[in-house]
């Protein structure tokens, strides 16, 4: 349904992908589906989204909408394909220098306002940073997401926004998303499909 | 021009014994080095000494080609020994080497063919010296320069990666480390410029005055060398930083610290 009324897109299709040893995995999300990963801590849920996103040398295949990985320049592929990692890193001082923009158009959801480009990066608590560093990625307007526990370190009310924000985005934009979570209603709440990671592969089940 | 005797170098020799007689006295553990630097100093110089003096009676291109070379080598094995993270394999020596026969062999014979104009151009009288200097400089810039840029790399990994993730490319991602691994290998040779004369004399020109030459010529003699090893090291910092940053990344923009070897112990 969803490849019909989008043309050309047919989301991101990893086929026997390995890395560092684990898989073969493979997976494939539609254009504006959402698959809930989890798996135990070492399982390899971060190194399977660092190949995804080309982080890592690997073996297999990852390809978008058909094309694969190595016909596009690593940077492209890596705006295109957006990796969000559970922490955030900041090098400059202000939070607006690592804004292309002046303006983003997702503060506002994630509670923040435009005076927040002047704000100090240091002074950032762990919650700030995160919702930040998503509307950072989202500045690429991506075609896929790979969140690795986006709500970790936010209470309820910001988990919600940020839930809220990803499902807007990836109904108006038709991205597919990667959601790790450890927490098993939040995967019910957002995935349309749930994976279990282990070390040598992913198997579809209930969240 | 006065010429020293051997009782003149006994007497100097006389003052390093008696450095080490009190730092024997005060148990400051020093007196054993000290007194195997001071060897070290009369034997090799005086075996680069007998080298140059056979060297400077057979104006030869391939002697002082030679003793060029073995200049390099001992130039690149100490930037490699210098460096607390080093690229692995061939590249931990085989950068930094490159990088100085590139920038300092060059410079050094446009500086013979043109401003100094000898008769040969490889006069060793002025070849060897000239290299020396330039490959000392060099040296140490390039060793400064990658040891920051490797070691910054691998204190920042997370934040490299994370600009990556958003799409920079290897250049992107390394470029302020990159800039400031150029600086630290420049600011040597930037402050000795700067402070040349006020602060102290430079050896070269301090040797040649003491020769007995006019200090004007022994001036512009410094100045030369000073522009000829600041260009030198630029270039060769300059260099060794675009190797040794696209090093650190494969053609597919991902940062492999594992092409460096693990930190030196002690």
């Amino acid at each position: 349904m969803v490849e019909l009324e989008r043309p050309g897109m047919n989301g991101l299709s990893v086929i026997d992908l390995c890395t560092r040893g684990r898989g073969p995995y493979s997976l494939h999300i539609a254009p504006g589906e959402c698959i809930s990963l989890r798996g135990d801590s070492g399982s390899g849920k971060s190194l399977l989204l660092r190949a995804i996103a080309d982080l890592d040398p690997h073996d297999g295949q990852v390809l978008l909408d058909g094309v694969a990985c190595a016909q596009f320049t690593a940077p492209q592929w890596r705006k295109q394909v957006a990796l969000l990692p559970a922490e955030s890193h900041w090098w400059k001082d202000e939070v607006g220098a690592h804004f292309s923009g002046e303006e983003c158009p997702w503060f506002e959801t994630l509670g923040f306002s435009a005076e927040t480009m002047h704000w100090q990066v240091s002074r950032l608590s762990s919650g700030e940073k995160q919702r930040l560093a998503l509307a950072r990625i989202l500045m690429n307007t991506p075609r896929v997401l790979l969140l690795d526990e986006p709500t970790a370190s936010l209470d309820a009310g910001n988990a919600a926004a940020v839930e809220t924000l990803i499902g807007e985005y990836r109904r108006d934009t038709g991205a597919a998303v990667l959601w790790v979570s450890h927490d098993a209603r939040q995967a019910a709440r957002v995935g349309d499909r749930h994976l279990q990671l282990s070390t040598t592969t992913l198997i579809e089940g209930a969240p | 021009m006065i010429t020293l005797d051997a009782l003149d170098l006994a007497l100097a020799a006389g003052l390093v014994l008696t450095m080490a007689a009190l730092s024997w006295r005060m148990q400051l553990g020093l007196s054993g080095q000290l007194l195997i630097a001071g060897m070290r100093t009369v034997v090799q110089l005086l075996l680069i000494g007998l080298v140059l003096k056979a060297l400077f009676a057979n104006v030869d291109l391939l002697w002082v080609a030679g003793i060029s070379l073995v200049m390099l080598l001992a130039a690149g094995r100490e930037v490699m020994a210098r460096q607390q993270r080093r690229f692995t394999g061939w590249w931990g020596f085989g950068m930094g080497t490159g990088a100085m026969f590139i920038s300092s062999f060059a410079i050094t014979v446009l500086a013979l063919t043109t401003m100094v104009a000898t008769d040969p151009w490889y006069d060793p009288q002025y070849a060897v010296p000239l290299l020396g200097m330039l490959l000392g400089n060099t040296m140490s810039g390039i060793a400064l320069a990658l040891d920051r840029l490797t070691s910054t790399a691998w204190q920042q990994r997370a934040v490299i990666e994370q600009r990556l993730m958003l799409g920079a490319t290897r250049l992107q991602a390394i470029a302020e480390i990159r800039r400031d691994a150029m600086r630290s290998g420049m600011m040597p040779i930037i402050n000795a410029m700067a402070a040349a004369g006020l602060v102290s004399l430079p050896g070269m020109m301090t040797g040649q005055i003491l020769a007995g030459s006019p200090p004007l010529e022994a001036v512009k003699y410094q100045i030369l060398i000073m522009f000829l090893i600041s260009a030198g090291t630029g270039f060769g910092v300059t260099a060794a930083l675009w190797l040794g940053s696209k090093r650190l990344f494969d053609e597919r923009h991902r940062l492999r610290l594992d092409k460096l070897t693990g930190p030196r112990n002690g």
